[in-house]
Parts: C-alpha cells; sequence; structure tokens
C-alpha cells in the first residue's frame, strides 16, 4: 500500500492549511464552478485575464486537504502566466496524476510535482483535478458547470 | 416495531455472543491487509459481508440445481423453481408476513420502492395531492416520490427532525392532511443510524387511511422485523444489507394492496394470457417479476436469512449495543471529533466530522491503518446540509465487528489530524 506522506506532503498539509489567493478577486473576467458530487466538494475559480494573460486568481469552495491545496498551489503556478501556459500547466499536471508512467518533472511542474503521489490513491484523483478542471472551464468560458463525475 | 424478545426475569445469563466463531464463517473478513494487519470492515450500512453458507449456497445452486424457473416440466426446473419459491417462503417466514404471495422479489429496496411509486401511488395521485417523507431519508426513498410528484403535480412534504436526528412527530397529524395519498420512511438511518417509531407513524397515517411504505433497507440487519406488528402496507429490503448477496431483494405488500396494483414492468411470467388484442396478467407476486428473475440470488437470500435467524439474536443484539457505546466513547474522546446522530434510539453506525479535516481525508488515512469507513454523503444530501456539513466519515458494524476493532478505528482517528499537520 502506497504511503500516506506520498499523499500528504509537506507542501500539500501547507497549503491547506493556510490556502493561498483565496477568495474572490477584485475584478474577474472569467469564472466557473465545478462540484466532486462524491465527496461534497465545491469550487467557484475566478480568473482575471489581460491581452492573454491571468493578471489575476482566485478561489472560493470547500473541500478536502487535496482539492484545497490543489486549489491553492495551482492558483500559485498560474498567476502572472499567459492563459496557454496556464493550459499546458494543466495537461502535464492531469497526466502526471492518472497516468503511472507519466514522470513528475519538477522542472515542467514545479511545486506541483507533490501531486504525484496522488496517482498511488486513485480514489483521491478527483480531488487533486478539480480545481484544474474548473479554471480550465473558466478560462474557455462556456460557462457550463464542471463536475469529475 | 418488535426487537427481540427478553429473557424472563430469573432465567439463568446467557453466554457471551461469541463473536470469534461467527468471524470464521465469514471468508472475507480473514484478510490482512498490504503490511500485515488485520481487515477492519466498517462499512456494513453499505453493504455487509458473506457467510460461507451464502456463498455456498449459491454456488450449490449453480453447481447442481440451476434451470430456469416455472412452466418446465423436467425435474430440474421443478428443483429450482421449489428452491426460488422456498426463498419466497422462508423471506415471508423472517418478516412475519401473513402469506408468501405478498414477498415479491425485486432487485433491492430501491427497486421495490420505486415499484410502489410508480404502481400503487401514481395512479391515485393528483394535481394538489401531497406524499409525506421524513428529513433523514436516503436518496432513495425521496427521488422516486419526487419523480410521481412531478408529473402529477403533486407536493413532497417532510417530517422534520431535531439535531440529535430524530424524527419529531409533534406536528404529524397537522402533515397527514386530507391531500396525503402515500407516507414513506426510513426504518433505520444509513447516514445516523436513528431507529425511527415507524410503528406509531403508520398507526398515525392509519388513523386517516393513509398508506405507509417503510424503507427497511438499514433496519433487517439490526433489528427483527415484524411487518404485521409494524402493520405497514408496503416493507422493502435489500439482500446484501443482511449478509445476502447483492442484486436481489424483496418487497412486502398486503395481498389486498397487490392484487389491486397494475403491473410494474410487462415480460415473460408476469401474464396469464398474451394475445395482440389484449393481455391479462398474473396475480401477485407473479405480475410484479417480469421476466427470469434473479434465481440464485432469491437462494443466496434466503441462506442469509437462515443464517441470520439461527443467530442468538438477544446476544447480537447486545454485542451490537456495546460496539455502539465503545465506539461512541471511543470516538468522542478524539479531539475535535464530534458525533452527526445521537438519537436515544440507534444501532450500531457513528457518523462523524472531525474539526480540520475532510472526511475524505479521514477515510484515506484511517485506511492506510486498514480501517475501511464510507466518507461522503451517504446518499443523504438533506441530512448533510441540516447538519450543515458537506460529508461525514461513517463507521457502520455488524455482529461480527469486535472491540479490538473499534480500539482500531479510534486509534486511526486520532492519528488524522497528526498527518495533516
Amino acid at each position: 500500500m502506497p504511503e500516506l506522506r506520498e499523499l500528504y506532503q509537506q507542501v500539500i498539509v501547507d497549503h491547506n492549511r493556510n490556502p493561498r489567493h483565496r477568495g474572490r478577486p477584485a475584478h474577474h473576467t472569467h469564472e466557473a464552478a465545478g462540484d466532486n458530487p462524491l465527496c461534497g466538494d465545491r469550487i467557484t475559480v475566478f480568473v482575471d485575464v489581460e491581452g492573454g494573460v491571468i493578471r489575476d486568481i482566485g478561489f472560493e469552495g470547500a473541500g478536502c486537504a487535496i482539492s484545497t491545496a490543489s486549489a491553492s498551489l495551482m492558483t500559485s503556478a498560474v498567476v502572472g502566466k499567459p492563459v496557454e501556459e496556464a493550459e499546458r500547466l494543466f495537461a502535464a499536471f492531469h497526466s502526471m496524476v492518472v497516468d503511472p508512467a507519466a514522470p513528475a518533472d519538477p522542472r515542467a511542474l514545479g511545486k506541483l510535482a507533490a501531486f504525484a503521489g496522488v496517482r498511488g490513491f486513485p480514489a483521491r484523483v478527483k480531488c487533486a483535478n478539480l480545481a484544474w478542471h474548473t479554471l480550465h472551464a473558466a478560462l474557455r468560458a462556456d460557462g457550463e458547470r464542471v463536475s469529475t463525475e | 416495531m418488535t426487537t427481540t424478545a427478553r429473557a424472563p426475569l430469573g432465567a439463568p445469563a446467557r453466554a457471551r455472543f461469541d463473536v470469534e466463531r461467527v468471524r470464521a464463517d465469514f471468508p472475507l473478513l480473514q484478510q490482512r491487509v498490504a503490511d500485515g494487519r488485520p481487515l477492519v470492515y466498517l462499512d456494513n450500512a453499505a453493504t455487509t459481508q458473506k457467510p460461507r453458507q451464502v456463498i455456498d449456497a449459491i454456488s450449490r445452486f449453480y453447481s447442481e440445481d440451476n434451470a430456469n424457473i416455472h412452466r418446465g416440466v423436467y425435474d430440474l426446473c421443478e428443483r429450482a423453481t421449489r428452491l426460488y419459491e422456498g426463498a419466497r417462503i422462508r423471506t415471508a417466514r423472517f418478516v412475519n408476513a401473513g402469506d408468501d404471495r405478498e414477498i415479491v422479489f425485486v432487485r433491492g429496496t430501491t427497486e421495490g420502492v420505486n415499484l410502489v411509486a410508480q404502481s400503487f401511488c401514481k395512479p391515485r395521485l393528483a394535481a394538489g395531492d401531497e406524499v409525506l417523507v421524513s428529513a433523514m431519508e436516503h436518496h432513495s426513498n425521496i427521488v422516486p416520490w419526487q419523480l410521481i410528484c412531478g408529473e402529477k403535480g403533486a407536493r413532497l412534504r417532510v417530517i422534520p427532525m431535531n439535531e440529535r436526528g430524530e424524527l419529531v412527530l409533534d406536528g404529524l397529524d397537522a402533515l397527514l392532511g386530507p391531500r396525503t395519498r402515500m407516507v414513506a420512511v426510513g426504518h433505520v438511518s444509513n447516514a445516523l443510524g436513528t431507529i425511527n417509531p415507524v410503528k406509531e407513524i403508520v398507526a398515525r397515517a392509519h388513523a386517516k387511511g393513509i398508506p405507509v411504505l417503510v424503507d427497511g433497507a438499514q433496519a433487517l440487519p439490526h433489528l427483527r422485523v415484524d411487518v404485521r406488528d409494524l402493520g405497514c402496507d408496503f416493507y422493502a429490503a435489500s439482500g446484501h444489507k443482511v449478509f445476502g448477496p447483492t442484486g436481489i431483494g424483496f418487497l412486502y405488500g398486503t395481498l389486498e394492496h397487490l392484487e389491486a396494483m397494475p403491473p410494474y414492468q410487462g415480460g415473460g411470467d408476469m401474464i396469464r394470457s398474451v394475445s395482440f388484442a389484449g393481455t391479462t396478467y398474473a396475480p401477485p407476486p407473479a405480475r410484479f417479476e417480469a421476466g427470469t428473475p434473479n434465481i440464485a440470488g432469491a437462494v443466496g437470500m434466503a441462506a442469509a436469512l437462515e443464517y441470520v435467524g439461527a443467530l442468538d439474536w438477544e446476544a447480537v443484539v447486545a454485542h451490537e449495543a456495546e460496539l455502539l457505546a465503545h465506539a461512541t466513547q471511543a470516538l468522542t474522546a478524539v479531539p475535535g471529533l464530534r458525533i452527526i446522530g445521537t438519537a436515544a434510539e440507534k444501532v450500531g453506525v457513528v457518523s462523524f466530522v472531525l474539526e480540520g479535516a475532510h472526511a475524505h481525508d479521514v477515510g484515506t488515512i484511517v485506511d492506510q491503518d486498514g480501517v475501511a469507513v464510507r466518507t461522503g454523503h451517504h446518499c443523504a444530501q438533506p441530512v448533510m446540509e441540516f447538519f450543515g456539513i458537506p460529508a461525514t466519515a461513517r463507521a457502520s458494524f455488524a455482529f461480527y465487528n469486535t472491540h479490538a476493532e473499534v480500539d482500531a478505528l479510534a486509534s486511526a482517528v486520532a492519528r488524522v489530524r497528526e498527518v495533516l499537520g
């Protein structure tokens, strides 16, 4: 059985206890809501995009340690980055948590590589992915509610 | 509600429940988790494990007795039919139905509720009518009624509960109004463990001529159920919650009601005669059992009821009460832990929340110690909403659980905050 410490790494524990970018930014151009009906996690992501760059970002909602830390680390990773860069990170993150063969490349993913441990806990992959799917929906701005189910 | 007969005063003290002997009947419980610790299975409200006697009965049916039932003239078909109908008789006796034709085999409690909603209630429902459920129902005793209410323009009303998770019956007589066409209430709450006073609810509904369905999914593994003593019109339950296989359950309905109800599904075995000009239907229970049923499932469920029926029930009830008291006390001692559902009358279900930890994290962390509990909304989102929480972790006990397992749960839960920093 995989070790708990691989899942609840220090950086994840820290971001769960002290989430960054929590709350609604002063101004936003895009938003989307997502939920994980299985465990009741709910999140809304607000993004302020100007000239193709994520100027500001924030999230609201309640969830488990993995989903909260994921939202916190995600918002920290994409703020100030071009939208294409955020989408590229989403793809890299997604393949890291679902594909056992995908490398958790610290150069490409930075602190997000801490979520590589989620692979050992298939029931928790949706928790890690929720914020990212919601961000992706917000950027596409199709206004559809995101669900991990 | 009938639970268990008390031993007469002056009777010799009974032997304690021999949990180790019972556990030996359950092959799955013998397994160890990856690091060699025993599996601690505390998700019995989701599904129970199966004793060897049930597994063997199913295996024997397929090895020796399998044929399609009814209408065959050969011996094997006779045998399979006898086993299937024998399962019906055993089920009828287990819940003290007056007639085995009052037992309809269904896929589970959910199908039983849907059958009653569609065949019994919907034809009686008009715009402005009401169906009454309780605040602690499982989704499967809410949604089937919402479906027919939506279709007919009827209204779903709710018996409220208090902070302990007990139904508040003060206003029940007012809720049972002139437009109430049906009451549907759970015997035992899956999320809270509360035992509801269904006999009283039936009596008060019947005083106004309103029929009552009881969702017995969570009651059967913990209580001796007597449908005639309860007086209910319908009682639905699932085999897998009571140590039998999945995909089989039963609906008890009074013959008077079943005979007056139209079929639920059309198909083979539910007809008297078919022509393109029209079809006449078989009498109950066949009328409600279209198609080849889950024959082996019925045989397995009957074996489970036989197994449960042979246990020293008084000792089972005492053992489960001790487990519940122990778990309640041990978990309450964990800092920041709050038990959700503290009714005076409860079965062995302990739902809880832990300050600073989401139920999902609790579930993952205790699983590392081999402790299997369920986390989430337990298909009872209105209950979670009432308590203002997204989810709980829930430990639910069966008679084969031990005090050592309660200790394992408590120490695993105590570790959660350590892991989450």
